[in-house]
């Protein structure tokens, strides 16, 4: 049997459109949307804002164990691992001084002592952040909370974010953290070689309805709510006394505020 | 035919050289792959049901998992309603893995069979098993 050109072309058309019409049949009956039409929830337990903040009253942080206590709180729960070796560390909430965490602010003739005084930093999960706009796989994200939030997954390690971050805030792993961390929490990935990390605002935590890690170490020192409620306790401390955020000069609107004095 | 000596010894030697891996291995095929999921945490399920039944986690579990990491992570929403109307959290290490505390007989078993290396285990902690 001989078969033409024109014969040869009809009957290959009509095998694809067999071919594909069987793919697309298989695909609907295989339900490739299935998972799609599986609901998702948040917890009715899980505590939400419109923006999370905080206030951290350095007046009531004063000996070096409080510090210690608030720091540990965080570090041991999220695996992060301490290399001994400022070149690599890895920091959720750490201290520093003054001149570095508000390097505008200060004068010659301030309230004796305040220079040396350590200040509590961790990142400001600011309202318009610049970690967020220049992450190219937007691996940094800003969540509905108002948590600048870091899906470790998507993150290729350009540490972009941590040129954009004024903070500081941001750390970059160079090794396997896994060997230095002291006593891994089994609740909480650790993060891997090549990944950028820093403090989530306890996501995980206030999905279960629990404060941040650090303000329940804090013994009330730091305070935890929606900056967009006029009711909550943050706002309250906000309405009450005179706080500063860390280089407000930038717009980057941090939502981390800091009482001083008075 | 102008040197054909060496041109069908030169195929020779490459239908030698090409097949080689196939002979090599003939009839050396590797254990079918046998995930168990003899837990203790799943003996004492009343129903040893998971998320979604068998059959699609079998095909679909990876699907799923990257539905439940980006749910959990970028959409903050970490319940999941399976199809039968039950809640789970949804976390790697606190839900799957406290069921499937197996990770060398239940994820290995298969992922080594094919080939596949996924790389949860660069971040998520596995659950610490008895040395077998």
């Amino acid at each position: 049997m001989s078969i033409n050109r024109r014969e040869f072309l009809k009957i290959a058309g009509i095998s694809l459109l067999g071919f594909g019409g069987a793919s697309a049949v298989k695909k609907h009956l295989m339900g490739d949307n299935w998972v799609e039409a599986s609901e998702v929830l948040r917890s009715p337990d899980a505590l939400t804002a419109q923006q999370w903040a905080m206030v951290v009253d350095v007046r009531k942080i004063t000996t070096m164990n409080d510090y210690k206590k608030i720091v540990e709180a965080c570090h041991s729960i999220h695996n992060v691992p301490d290399f001994r070796n400022p070149k690599d560390e890895i920091k959720w909430i750490w201290k520093d001084t003054f001149e570095h965490t508000f390097p505008t602010s200060g004068h010659p003739y301030m309230e004796e002592g305040i220079e040396e005084k350590p200040f509590l930093l961790l990142c400001n999960h600011c309202e318009n952040p610049p970690c967020v706009r220049v992450c190219p796989t937007k691996a940094t994200f800003k969540s509905k909370d108002g948590i600048t939030m870091v899906d470790f997954h998507r993150c290729i390690g350009c540490r972009f974010c941590m040129a954009a971050c004024p903070y500081g805030a941001r750390s970059f792993n160079w090794r396997d953290p896994r060997p230095f961390i002291k006593k891994t929490n089994p609740e909480f990935p650790t993060r891997t070689k090549g990944v950028v990390e820093k403090c989530n605002f306890c996501a995980e935590r206030l999905a279960k309805g629990l404060e941040p890690a650090c303000v329940e170490a804090s013994n009330g020192a730091m305070v935890f709510g929606d900056l967009k409620d006029p009711d909550s306790e943050v706002r309250r401390i906000l309405r009450t006394h005179y706080t500063i955020v860390r280089k407000p000069e930038l717009g980057t609107r941090p939502s981390v505020y800091y009482v001083i004095g008075g | 035919m102008y040197d054909g000596s060496k041109i069908i010894a030169g195929l020779i030697v490459f239908v030698g050289l090409f097949t080689f891996p196939f002979l090599y291995n003939m009839g050396k095929a590797s254990a079918k792959p046998e995930p168990k999921i003899d837990t203790p945490v799943i003996q004492q399920l009343a129903e040893k049901k998971c998320v979604e039944p068998k059959s699609f986690m079998r095909a679909e579990h990876m699907k799923l998992l990257n539905e439940w990491r980006d749910s959990a992570i970028r959409k903050a929403k970490r319940v999941y309603v399976g199809a039968e109307g039950k809640e789970y959290t949804i976390s790697l290490q606190n839900t799957c893995m406290k069921c499937h505390s197996n990770k060398k007989k239940f994820c290995d078993e298969c992922h080594n069979y094919m080939a596949v290396k996924p790389y949860c285990w660069d971040c998520h902690l596995e659950p610490k098993e008895k040395k077998l």
